[in-house]
């Protein structure tokens, strides 16, 4: 595999690690409130309250509610306002990749696609001619578009992400075959086709989160062109300054996975705050 | 570089702008409908019963989130949130008193759990959500169907109104004669449409395989008169008629007394005996 590299294992997955850490110690807090009423982390990813205080809520599903004609209380307006904060000034579409639980779905069909080639046999491969990014923007509008006119969060009605995170909790039904769709449309129709094409919440996290503070930084004098990390990047457009020229990751669609920081093996790549120093150095 | 060659480019860039609006245009519609029949499949859902406090189910859809911390919170797992196919919006809360009843705890730990005012501690507290009063819950309506009541046929049964929280108040006994006997009396159990929680203890209770009380959306229990009948006798009822207390419609009468002319001869002449 091409993206066995040098150094230690673990340096290796530190990321991919922490992210599965994140995302299953997240449900587990849910399903323990739920299940053994534990007061840490209540809810779900549409609306929580950590510690009994500190309240989150998903800020699209909330902006959702408010196009369909709902007045919602301070506390869901407040959660939502934490929330979207937090990801706009901190982690960007951070997410997508640490926090969502269909991001290990999607990840393990992109996975298995990279693995046994043969799987793409008869898909749309990315260079070719892909199902626009932008179709998970015009989805973003069109949700808000029929919640206004069914009058409740037309997104949240058939949402996979709200189907997995929401099911884990309280009972899948037959959630599984969403989540089963999903995945065999990754593997076998469009690489990354939900995550990155389909996904309104994904495409509202891009919106909010261009200017966030935490940026994969590249410097491109160490950089040997080798393009492990366009091959494991789920938005591979982000990484168009690889070997061009030293900088920030600047795209809102960046989800700070971290995943071509792993796989670098010349520490061309970094998980950190923006550096203003990096970039003026690439101008010279 | 000819104009000609200019303006063909300007041409084929007009078309092919128009195409594109065309064929997001299209996309949009397509997906929309598509979209949309989902969300509409699945709102669908007129016996859906909601929390206590729950707004009524059009305004409940524009403001519940479908965190399921209204579940959580509720310490006899009376709430369940709606899985995907379940035939109610997935993810909204609601209850099937059949299998658990409402409690109708005094704290009302799930409305307080609301973070959206989907539930609404207005609807079951006095003085604006200060004074909790978990009685001015209406989840829905206890309906009875006498034909499979038991203490309709003349045994003797009155679990539902045990049952009810609101004994003697929300379900009452009406005595009545068992004519097929003709020596025993009846008690039948009737529901205080103006009482009821809906909390579904009595449909809970019900001793016959498929229960003959059972809670229903006010939605789909309740009938309407419209404004066209008034209850004359009711004081605040007749303000409808009469806003100003009806004084609009008095007339000034006449201050002679009535005439009494038969006895009187005011026909001015005596009164024939023939």
């Amino acid at each position: 595999m091409t993206e066995s590299a040098a150094g230690p294992r673990s340096r290796h997955l530190r990321f991919l690690v922490a992210r599965r850490l994140l995302q299953l110690g997240v449900a587990v807090l849910f399903v323990g409130a739920n299940a053994w009423g534990w007061k840490i982390l209540q809810g779900n990813l549409s609306s929580s309250v950590l510690l009994g205080t500190i309240p989150f809520a998903d800020p699209f599903a909330t902006l959702q509610l408010l196009a369909a004609g709902g007045m919602l209380a301070t506390n869901a307006l407040l959660g939502a306002g934490i929330t979207a904060v937090v990801y706009a000034v901190f982690g960007g579409r951070m997410f997508c990749s640490w926090i969502c639980p269909m991001n290990p779905v999607t990840d393990l069909a992109n996975y298995l696609g990279r693995r046994f080639p043969w799987f793409r046999a008869g898909s749309r491969q990315d260079p070719r001619k892909p199902l626009a990014r932008s179709v998970r923007t015009w989805f973003m509008a069109l949700a808000l578009v029929l919640s206004a006119v069914l009058g409740t969060a037309a997104f949240e009605a058939v949402s996979p992400v709200g189907m997995l995170q929401r099911g884990l909790v309280f009972g899948m039904g037959l959630g599984w075959w969403a989540i089963a769709g999903v995945f065999l449309f990754d593997l076998f129709i469009q690489r990354n086709g939900f995550c990155g094409h389909l996904c309104p919440l994904g495409a509202f996290y891009e919106v909010i989160g261009r200017f966030s503070l935490l940026r994969v930084i590249h410097d491109h004098k160490k950089c040997t062109s080798c393009w492990d990390c366009l091959r494991v990047c789920p938005e591979s457009q982000v990484l168009n300054l690889v070997s061009k020229g030293s900088g920030s990751v600047l795209s809102g669609a960046c989800t700070n996975c971290g995943r071509c920081v792993e796989v670098c093996h010349d520490d061309a790549l970094a998980l950190t705050f923006r550096q203003q120093g990096i970039a003026q150095s690439s101008g010279g | 570089m000819s104009g000609a060659k200019d303006m063909d480019r300007n041409e084929t860039g007009r078309r092919e702008f128009f195409s594109r609006l065309a064929r997001g245009a299209a996309a949009a519609v397509a997906g929309g409908v598509v979209w949309g029949g989902l969300v509409r499949e699945g709102q669908n859902a007129p016996l859906a019963l909601r929390p206590p406090g729950a707004l009524s189910e059009s305004e409940f859809l524009a403001k519940c989130i479908r965190c399921g911390l209204c579940v959580e919170a509720c310490p006899y797992d009376t709430l369940q949130l709606a899985g995907p196919g379940s035939g109610e919006p997935t993810g909204t809360p609601s209850l099937k008193p059949r299998e658990v009843p409402c409690y109708l705890c005094t704290d009302i730990p799930c409305t307080v759990a609301c973070p959206t005012g989907a539930l609404d501690l207005a609807l079951v507290s006095t003085d604006n959500g200060r004074t909790l009063d978990v009685n001015q819950t209406r989840i829905g309506l206890a309906v009875m169907d006498y034909h499979n009541c038991i203490a309709a046929w003349g045994l003797r049964c009155d679990a539902c109104y045990r049952a009810c929280p609101l004994i003697d108040k929300a379900i009452t006994l009406e005595h009545t004669r068992n004519e097929r006997t003709g020596r025993h009396a009846m008690l039948l159990p009737k529901v205080q449409t103006d009482v009821c929680t809906g909390c579904g203890l009595c449909e809970r209770a019900c001793i016959v395989e498929e229960a003959a009380i059972f809670v229903l959306p006010h939605e789909v229990a309740l009938g309407k008169v419209g404004d066209n009948y008034v209850r004359g006798w009711d004081e605040v009822d007749q303000q409808r008629v009469n806003p100003d207390g009806g004084a609009a419609d008095q007339v000034d009468q006449s201050g002679a007394g009535a005439l009494d002319y038969l006895n009187d001869g005011v026909l001015g002449g005596e009164v024939d005996d023939d």
